[in-house]
């Protein structure tokens, strides 16, 4: 309950910094939104429709009370209202988030485990070279080898997009796969699919690195403990040892990688979305920033934090539910 | 062991799945996929300012007067035909009556009041609405230009100007002037943007934003029958991805190429390449109220000693055209006789001398730091300026700031040179010369940022607006262009060429000066 209460404060500094940042910078943005058509008088009207004619304190004022009524107002690039903008490209973005921390958790771990387990051998030089590429790969680069080698060269999957131009999804979730099944239409849910493969490889390659790395030098570490040395003296079946005594407890600083990549991702990958095409968050703030469309930044940015703030405060709850010795209630 | 065996079966499935899926996607004859680099803002053409809205409205709405392929000439759309009074100021539009929008509704002069009232009458229940405001409307200055409007019956619309323009025409034929209708603005209100009716060839299907929009054929429509079934806009906005889509088929066509696929998209026989002069202009400004740039030698000497030529090949490959006047070669009243100030260092050097500045002098070269669609490397061309103004003798300085702070100096008059340019809107020589050179444009915040200001040439633009006979408007229009030609006060640098790329099975489409992508003439003569 402390660190839920500790979540009000936070996003107060958000949004103070956030407004801050945004009206601070120079440049007006009715200038940036007009471009080399502005005159005295267009610009002097879009200046009284944005509120930019009001003092700074009164903007503000203005900002809070509305977002006290949960209204974040209305994007002056889009004209949608912020809420529904976050809401509508959030699914594309958590989709692609869930497929690629699945390849990275399912890939980093199994890499992790096998170079700790086997550790000096070829399999532990060889995940670790992987794991040392992953990190190292600048991801515009390695996602478009993925295009050229795997769309291109060998079209076994799309070179962008999340559906293919002549598949019909109704949207219902957001989450094409979802959609797709609740549809009970396979031929969509195989289009989403394939159209999800590259990017969820390219956007999971980094945290399938930082995750391999953790989950090899934390389980070593467990594995020298004195409980894993009684459990192999005790007789257990090596299995057993590893998996229910070792991993376990490797897990909580890995799980830590998992949270902070996973909170890091939803707010979207903008190099990702933007080669493949993808409709993501990230480049619609990308865009919102650019534009100075001030109203979406702040409603993205605040909506964004409190989902990066509330999904590590998720993680801390894990922990204690991984490690009994972790509680944060009880002093 | 159960649960492994459970798993290993619904990991078979989805990889059944997936390969089931693999065996293509159903490419169609009859359906269009045309690829650009970002979504529409909205589809309201009243509304909006880019683009890329502009793109697909263009195949939902129409409007009383458009323009006629290949040319800016204005000819009939809704309206069947149009005559003026004597005094010049009462317009007279007779409406086609065979038209109905997209929800069934019949277009008539109430609809077309409705369309145009809205951005024009301040007590109209639809004048502020919580989208955004008529930007456009606004910025072609409609407020100033029209006095009244009216439907005396439902196939006539009449509109009283506050004085007599010549322009106004043109300006009907542009989005913000379409018919919308009026049932589907009052069902939706502030969402109607993604909600679009109007009369055109398409019909607005789906919209997944960011991702494509999706019209369909009009079966009701008043004209030729468009041969295509289906329109897709995808918003691909990696332009390398977006080329290697029309490679691969998955799209019909694109736009905006960027230069290094130029030689690669030529050796490609499965694909065409089209190109059209751009209506717009990119110029350096030499600010007239600063000296030396207030004696018409030394911007004389600038127009000798940039090599305009180089820039075109250097940074445009090759797809744009050195400029000699303000406005692009394919607009109506282009004087061609003007000869350009040759490239000629010695020759800029001289007159630098009889002005007094045999040393050169030290200066500021504003560049802006964002791409447009008539500069792609504005940085860049800075620096060849540089280069090519050091060669006779002046130092010039680049400075460059983010673009809302570079707009607002530049129209406040801080810098010595800028460089800056425009796309026109309705192909009007006047939407170039009044808005960009006339002297009333030269009042602070300024879009006449050369702050140059004839009596001469502010008379003969006056004449221009206000005379409606194209024959004298054109002998009008050739006339200040040699005034400005005289009086240097830009260095006219370059006319960019737009690009669009189609597989070599689509037919029939055209690009426009204006820009515009009208898709109803287009068709797929095989499959993919």
């Amino acid at each position: 309950m402390r660190r839920l209460a500790l979540l009000i404060p936070s996003l107060a500094g958000i949004s103070i910094a956030v407004f801050l940042m945004i009206h601070l910078v120079p440049g007006d943005p009715a200038q940036a939104m007009l471009g080399e058509r502005a005159n005295a008088e267009t610009l002097t009207a879009l200046r009284h429709e944005m509120g930019l004619d009001q003092p700074l304190y009164k903007q503000f004022g203005r900002f809070v009370v509305d977002l006290l009524q949960g209204d974040l107002g209305r994007s002056f690039r889009t004209h949608e209202k912020v809420t529904t903008e976050v809401f509508r490209r959030f699914p594309a973005t958590c989709e692609l988030t869930l497929a690629a921390m699945l390849f990275a958790m399912v890939g980093g771990l199994g890499l992790g485990l096998l170079a700790a387990v086997r550790r000096g051998s070829t399999v532990d030089y060889f995940s670790m070279a992987v794991a040392t590429a992953g990190i190292s790969m600048p991801v515009f680069w390695l996602a478009l080898v993925l295009i050229l080698l795997l769309a291109v060269n060998f079209p076994i999957f799309p070179i962008s997009g999340r559906l293919s131009s002549y598949t019909y999804l109704e949207s219902r979730t957001g989450f094409y796969l979802l959609d797709a099944l609740l549809a009970g239409d396979l031929r969509a849910f195989g289009d989403v699919l394939r159209h999800l493969a590259l990017p969820a490889v390219t956007l999971g390659t980094i945290p399938l690195a930082v995750i391999a790395r953790m989950t090899r030098s934390s389980l070593l570490e467990v594995l020298g403990e004195d409980y894993i040395r009684t459990a192999w003296a005790k007789g257990l079946p090596r299995r057993l040892v590893l998996l229910r005594h070792a991993v376990r407890n490797a897990f909580i600083p890995t799980l830590t990688v998992i949270a902070l990549e996973f909170g890091y991702l939803l707010g979207g990958a903008i190099i990702t979305e933007t080669i493949f095409a993808w409709p993501g968050i990230g480049r619609w703030l990308f865009l919102a920033v650019q534009s100075r469309d001030f109203r979406a930044v702040q409603g993205g940015v605040l909506l964004l934090a409190s989902l990066f703030i509330l999904i590590n405060l998720l993680a801390d709850m894990l922990y204690a539910w991984l490690d009994p010795r972790i509680r944060y209630d009880r002093r | 062991m159960t649960s492994i065996s459970q798993f290993r079966r619904v990991l078979l499935g989805a990889c059944l799945t997936v390969l089931a899926a693999c065996g293509g996607s159903g490419h169609s004859a009859d359906t269009l996929v045309f690829g650009r680099g970002s979504d529409s803002v909205g589809l309201d053409p009243a509304l909006e300012t880019d683009g890329e809205s502009f793109k697909v409205c263009d195949n939902l709405y129409e409007t009383l007067v458009t323009y006629s392929p290949g040319s800016t000439q204005v000819v009939p759309q809704l309206a069947r035909e149009w005559s003026v009074d004597e005094s010049g100021l009462e317009w007279t539009f007779h409406l086609r009556t065979d038209v109905q929008f997209h929800d069934g509704t019949p277009f008539n002069a109430e609809a077309m009041l409705f369309s145009l009232g809205r951005q024009f009458f301040p007590d109209h229940p639809f004048h502020k609405l919580a989208a955004g405001s008529y930007q456009y409307w606004k910025d072609m200055g409609m407020d100033d230009i029209i006095a009244d409007m009216s439907a005396p019956n439902d196939s006539t619309f009449v509109v009283r100007l506050a004085a007599p323009n010549a322009p106004f025409l043109s300006n009907l034929g542009m989005n913000f002037c379409a018919a919308v209708s009026p049932t589907a603005v009052r069902t939706h209100g502030a969402d109607y943007f993604k909600n679009p009716v109007g009369t055109g060839p398409f019909r607005f299907v789906e919209w997944l934003k960011d991702e494509r929009i999706v019209l369909a054929r009009n079966d009701s429509y008043w004209g030729p029958e468009p041969q295509i079934k289906r329109l897709v806009f995808r918003s691909i906005q990696d332009p390398s991805v977006r080329f290697l889509e029309l490679r691969a088929g998955a799209l019909h066509g694109m736009d905006n190429l960027s230069p290094e696929f130029l030689d690669e998209l030529r050796a490609n026989d499965q694909i065409n390449l089209l190109t059209q002069p751009g209506m717009n202009v990119g110029y350096l400004a030499m600010n007239n109220d600063k000296p030396p740039y207030d004696d018409r030698r030394v911007r004389m000497a600038l127009n000798h000693a940039i090599n305009k030529q180089s820039l075109v090949d250097n940074f445009y490959g090759g797809l744009a055209e050195a400029a000699k006047n303000p406005i692009p070669p394919m607009m109506w009243s282009y004087n061609d006789d003007i000869e350009p100030y040759a490239y000629d260092p010695a020759r800029a050097r001289a007159l630098l001398a009889e002005a007094g500045f045999a040393n050169g002098f030290d200066t500021e070269l504003w560049a802006m730091p964002a791409p447009r669609p008539y500069m792609p490397q504005p940085e860049k061309i800075a620096q060849a300026i540089q280069a090519d103004l050091a060669q006779v003798g002046i130092r010039a300085r680049i400075v460059s700031m983010e673009w809302a702070t570079y707009l607002d100096k530049v129209f406040n008059g801080h810098h010595d040179l800028c460089l800056l340019g425009w796309t026109g809107d309705n192909g009007d020589p006047d939407n170039f010369l009044y808005v960009l050179l006339d002297k009333m444009a030269a009042i602070k915040p300024a879009q006449n940022v050369a702050f140059y200001r004839s009596d001469e040439l502010h008379d003969i633009l006056v004449a221009g607006r206000t005379q409606t006979d194209p024959a004298i408007r054109t002998q009008l229009y050739r006339e200040a262009q040699r005034i400005i030609h005289r009086d240097a006060p830009w260095v006219p640098l370059v006319h960019a060429t737009q690009t669009a790329a189609f597989r070599r099975q689509v037919d029939g489409f055209q690009l426009h000066p204006t820009g515009s992508k009208w898709f109803s003439a287009t068709h797929i003569t095989t499959s993919n």
